[in-house]
């Protein structure tokens, strides 16, 4: 219980330093705004169109194969921890899993999901 | 138990007393002492960028055929300094069409998660976090950096921010699987997940046992971080400054720091997990030396990837997703396979029988995957060769003046 506190103490330590340098920063920079300076920077040319496009699709299948595999290896944690205690057919079964997972990546492969185009 | 072999816990229980004396309860002491701890943690790691910044300007500078930052300070190590009065006291430009609020939130996400990861860095032997799932935390914190960016991206409203947000989506989700693949490996071979754990289960450092998940981990970290080769997302040529293009004063400062923090916090939890964390000759009489030694293989790791940073040329975006999904993703899976398996069939070995002939599968693999890369570059290089017909793009080599005056002719 004891190290959570700690964590949520280092936790709120980590977001406060950079929030105080921010502030003050705020404080002693200059506050002068113009139309010209808080300008969308474009390399000299006004900005043009819509800025908050929809994603490629293409992104939302890296982001989905991504999501698979990190789900699994979120599994695959707690087998590593208790590997130890685990006899060889648990491992075995460990393995199997792997073997599966890696049957995703070729199927994701093989539909050309990872084809950058 | 002298000031020099328990410093840290020695302190502790002198401010223990000193606040207990001041008769404050027992619950109250204990959040005081993790406070005073963790911002003295925290503090450490800000401060340590100060130096990382004057370094690698320098060594950088040095590979470039420069001198690097000289004028303040001797060796320009004032430079930094300076460079915080100036940074501290420019203005913060908020664009009008920023979405305000996340604008501010990311810069602060993104440095605060990697502080925090040091919140579980076994700094010292013995004393501090055993926490029982600090490498699945390092993951978790650290993947909100890269919200950051991505929220840094999307918030400015420029278009430049935004294909970064987008490169971002791709490369730093991408090159977490490997990541997160060879890190189970030390995981495994110790059986815990706390890194206090696994830098004591390392009789012998895993980087014997696993070289190529060390190796997969760096990569996939440096990936992680987006610095040289994979800096894809802050690529000047492409998209000028891309994420924080719109950023100014200390909120930009903010984001460089956190880049910088990354680079070293990578080096540090490589260090824990292969390289022996705090272990060398002396370390468990001398807890400080232990933090020295810590302090020394993270630096290396860091230097590595500075050298990398100086060395390499920027890829392309098709070869790094590429060379994440269809090399490192399944090579860590095989690693991982090989790990368990033989692990298994080696239980009674003694460390060092285990390290070499997990050295020797591991060099074994190694050499396969070379020869398999070797193969795909030349069946590549057959079928694409790089001398490309006249008029057509990927031009080898330059006209030659001969063939240019047979034209004229």
């Amino acid at each position: 219980m004891n190290n959570w506190l700690y964590i949520a103490i280092f936790l709120f330590v980590s977001i406060v330093m950079p929030t105080s340098l921010v502030v003050i920063g705020l404080l002693l920079g200059p506050k002068r705004p113009n139309p010209i300076k808080t300008d969308t920077y474009e390399c000299g040319v006004q900005t043009w169109g819509e800025t908050w496009v929809q994603f490629k699709i293409q992104y939302y299948l890296f982001a989905l194969v991504f999501l698979v595999f990190d789900i699994e290896v979120a599994f695959l944690y707690p087998w590593a921890v208790a590997y130890k205690a685990l006899p060889l057919f648990a491992v075995l079964e460990g393995v199997l899993f792997i073997v599966l997972l890696t049957a995703a990546l070729v199927y994701a492969w093989r539909k050309g999901a990872l084809e950058w185009s | 138990m002298g000031l020099l072999s328990h410093p840290i816990t020695l302190v502790a229980d002198w401010l223990r007393n000193l606040f207990l004396g001041w008769g404050l309860s027992q619950g109250l002491t204990t959040v005081l002492l993790y406070l005073i701890a963790a911002i003295v943690v925290a503090s450490l790691a800000n401060a340590w960028v100060i130096f990382l910044i004057w370094f690698e300007r320098k060594i950088v500078g040095r590979m470039q055929d420069r001198i690097g930052p000289n004028r303040v300070g001797p060796y320009g190590l004032l430079q930094p300094f300076a460079d915080l009065i100036k940074i501290i006291t420019k203005e913060i430009i908020f664009p009008d069409k920023a979405d305000k609020p996340l604008y501010v939130i990311a810069p602060l996400l993104m440095d605060a998660a990697i502080v925090a990861i040091w919140a579980v860095i076994p700094l010292v032997p013995m004393v501090g976090m055993d926490f029982n799932v600090a490498a699945l935390y390092t993951i978790a914190v650290g993947a909100f950096a890269t919200l950051g960016i991505i929220l840094a991206g999307w918030s400015s409203n420029n278009k430049f921010a935004l294909v970064s947000a987008f490169r971002t989506v791709a490369q730093m989700i991408s090159y977490e699987v490997p990541t997160v693949l060879a890190l189970l490996v030390p995981v495994l071979l110790a059986g815990t997940m706390s890194l206090q754990g696994i830098v004591e289960a390392q009789h012998v450092w895993y980087i014997v046992l696993a070289p190529l998940a060390f190796v997969i981990y760096f990569i996939a970290s440096v990936a992680e971080v987006g610095r040289t080769p994979f800096d894809l997302l802050e690529a000047e040529s492409e998209i000028v400054a891309g994420f924080h293009i719109e950023y100014s004063g200390m909120l930009f400062a903010t984001f460089y720091v956190g880049d910088f923090l990354h680079a070293f916090t990578i080096g540090m939890l490589g260090a824990v997990l292969f390289l022996g964390g705090w272990r060398g000759p002396g370390a468990e009489a001398y807890p400080l030396l232990g933090l020295i030694y810590l302090w020394i293989k993270a630096f290396v790791v860091y230097f590595i990837g500075v050298w990398v940073r100086g060395t390499l040329p920027r890829l392309r975006i098709d070869q790094m997703m590429n060379f994440c999904w269809k090399f490192l993703t399944p090579l860590a899976l095989i690693l991982l396979v090989e790990a368990a398996v033989v692990d298994r069939l080696l239980l009674g070995f003694t460390p060092w029988g285990r390290g070499l002939v997990h050295l020797a599968i591991n060099v074994f693999i190694g050499a396969l995957v070379i020869a398999y890369a070797r193969a795909y570059d030349n069946r590549r290089k057959r079928e694409r060769p790089l001398a490309a017909k006249p008029g057509q793009y990927p031009v080898a080599h330059p006209p030659q003046p001969a063939a240019a005056e047979a034209q004229s002719d």
